[in-house]
């Protein structure tokens, strides 16, 4: 796709003239897109948005996926909310995004902020009503990730840099069904969904309230060629016998490192699909694929990626390329994107044999499932506990998951000798966190340990597997 | 020590943990159909380690994940052995 030709998501759409490729396929309806057309999934309500910050914040990934192919190029920003982001954030969000209305199916949003002018729902159906969607807006597209103190940071991308790495199709490819296990309000699913839109194929749509099994089934009943997700989504699809009814042509794996076992799991069940597994961070953009079935990937991919520079500096991958993304909103954010361009990955690296493998991150951040968990939230939480007085979070490798989270806690030196039952003291700590934090966050164990090693920094050492 | 016994009461702790309804555990019941999560079986997977002092999953890089809790089972005893 020539990027200045991408004035708008509606424009790049409609300007082929034939909308008649473009299908999503959900767990509730199939839609056309040709049906925008003539018609709106904002009831029409769409120009009332023009120039406005709009949170969407639908449960539907439908409803989502139409709200930002009306909006597009028409809003000064779309922030695009996660369904299992917990809706506590909601007033943090609105405030940092200057958000002054809402897109929504009416499931998720209270309303009552005085900020909020317009609230237009959003079903993920399609009523007839015409609709003035011309690009005047070089839309900010916001996408969520997690933050060490738990708050969300907000990734600013565009269309373009959100499209940079997909390429036109050939007239003359196969015919091509995409799906992704992923949400398309994730980065992951972002990159399909604009994939299978920009490309002109069908694309199937999960849904977080269905089964993997029925998934499958919908994927294979659809006829889905290429489909996406990361390695933990897959690892729970190989648990599934539904996952021999899809035949793939091309299987991705993005989000989390992905290990020999998961590679070579999916080229006993898929013989004959590609298996490729890229790097991307919702920050850095898309980076590259690993096209060859092992872990790691080629020292020469460094140098020799086009459209994309990678450098290691203090172990630690950094890219400059059109797919980053500028910068975080918000007045105390973090420098996203250094001055020379480059966004720091804090992904680490190590060198064996000529190729790279990703041995862990930098600021300690571990993976679960795909999400992001800052072991000093975890922390926080333990060490409200009366009984705590230290706590370190750490990982361990896990066969489902990638990773879990494990915590050693010491406790204060009265409690030690107290004789307190440990069982009860553990189940205390849990209930704490299952308090305060989403549920990949909760440890899966807690240690008592009697001493944590301390660096001279005065900080704990974290060292994680 | 029964290992079966053992993986059964770490369902139930785990399943009541985690606030899930857990399916009747009989050897022909599909995993993904016992009401559990992933999260949930990568904590049972982990507490297993620890209690019974065997990660099957560690053996083989291609060990292919049981489907059916009678599999997961044998899974457990076969390492055990």
């Amino acid at each position: 796709m020539p990027q200045s030709s991408l004035t708008s998501l509606w424009s790049a759409l409609s300007s082929e003239g034939n909308l008649s490729g473009h299908y999503l396929l959900s767990d509730q309806a199939s839609l056309a897109l040709s049906e925008l057309t003539e018609g709106s999934a904002l009831y029409g309500h769409g120009d009332e948005l023009r120039g406005r910050s709009v949170l969407i914040a639908t449960t539907s990934q439908l409803a989502a996926s139409l709200a930002l192919i009306e909006l597009d190029g028409v809003a000064r920003r779309v922030v695009l909310y996660p369904p299992d982001l917990p809706l506590g954030y909601l007033p943090f969000v609105i405030e940092t995004a200057e958000v002054d209305a809402i897109v929504s199916d009416g499931k998720t949003v209270e309303l009552g902020n005085p900020r909020l002018e317009r609230f237009v729902p959003c079903n993920g159906e399609i009523t007839p009503c015409s609709s003035d969607r011309t690009a005047q807006h070089q839309t900010e597209w916001i996408l969520l990730t997690s933050g060490t103190t738990g708050l969300p940071k907000l990734v600013v991308h565009t269309l373009l840099s959100l499209a940079g790495a997909i390429e036109r199709q050939s007239p003359a490819a196969a015919k091509i069904v995409w799906s992704t296990f992923y949400d398309i309000r994730r980065y992951g699913g972002l990159q399909i969904f604009l994939r299978a839109l920009l490309t002109g194929t069908p694309l199937v749509l999960s849904s977080a309230q269905e089964s993997t099994a029925d998934f499958l089934d919908r994927a294979s009943s659809h006829g889905v060629t290429h489909i996406s997700g990361t390695p933990s989504h897959w690892r729970r699809a190989l648990m599934s016998p539904a996952i021999h009814q899809l035949a793939p042509e091309y299987v991705r794996l993005s989000g989390e490192i992905a290990d020999q076992g998961i590679l070579n799991n999916l080229k006993l069940v898929y013989p004959n699909a590609r298996i490729a597994h890229a790097f991307a961070t919702t920050e850095a953009g898309v980076a590259f694929d690993v096209n060859d079935g092992m872990a790691g990937f080629p020292a020469s991919v460094i140098a020799h990626t086009p459209n994309v520079e990678m450098k290691i500096e203090d172990r630690s991958l950094c890219i400059r390329s059109n797919r980053t993304s500028p910068r975080y909103l918000g007045g105390h954010a973090p420098i996203l994107r250094g001055d020379d361009g480059f966004v720091d990955t804090g992904d680490l690296l190590e060198l064996r044999d000529g190729r790279y493998y990703f041995v862990g991150r930098r600021d300690g951040v571990i993976n679960i499932g795909g999400l992001k968990v800052y072991p000093e939230e975890v922390e926080a939480v333990i060490n409200r506990h009366p009984s705590v007085q230290m706590s370190l979070v750490k990982t361990k490798k896990n066969p489902i998951t990638g990773a879990i989270v494990i915590a050693d806690v010491v406790l204060k030196a009265s409690e030690q000798t107290a004789n307190q039952d440990t069982r009860e003291l553990q189940h205390e700590i849990l209930l704490l966190c299952r308090d305060a934090l989403s549920s990949h966050k909760i440890p899966a164990a807690i240690n008592f340990v009697s001493s944590l090693a301390v660096a001279e920094s005065g900080k704990l050492t974290r060292r994680n597997a | 020590m029964n290992i079966r016994s053992e993986i059964t009461t770490q369902f139930q702790e785990v399943a009541r943990e985690y606030d899930k309804r857990l399916a009747p555990l009989t050897d022909r019941l599909t995993l993904l159909d016992s009401g559990l999560d992933s999260l949930c079986f990568a904590i049972i997977v982990a507490r297993l380690e620890r209690d019974l002092g065997i990660d099957p999953f560690s053996s083989s890089e291609d060990a292919l994940f049981p489907l059916t809790f009678g599999e997961f089972v044998q899974f457990y005893e076969n390492a055990a052995k």
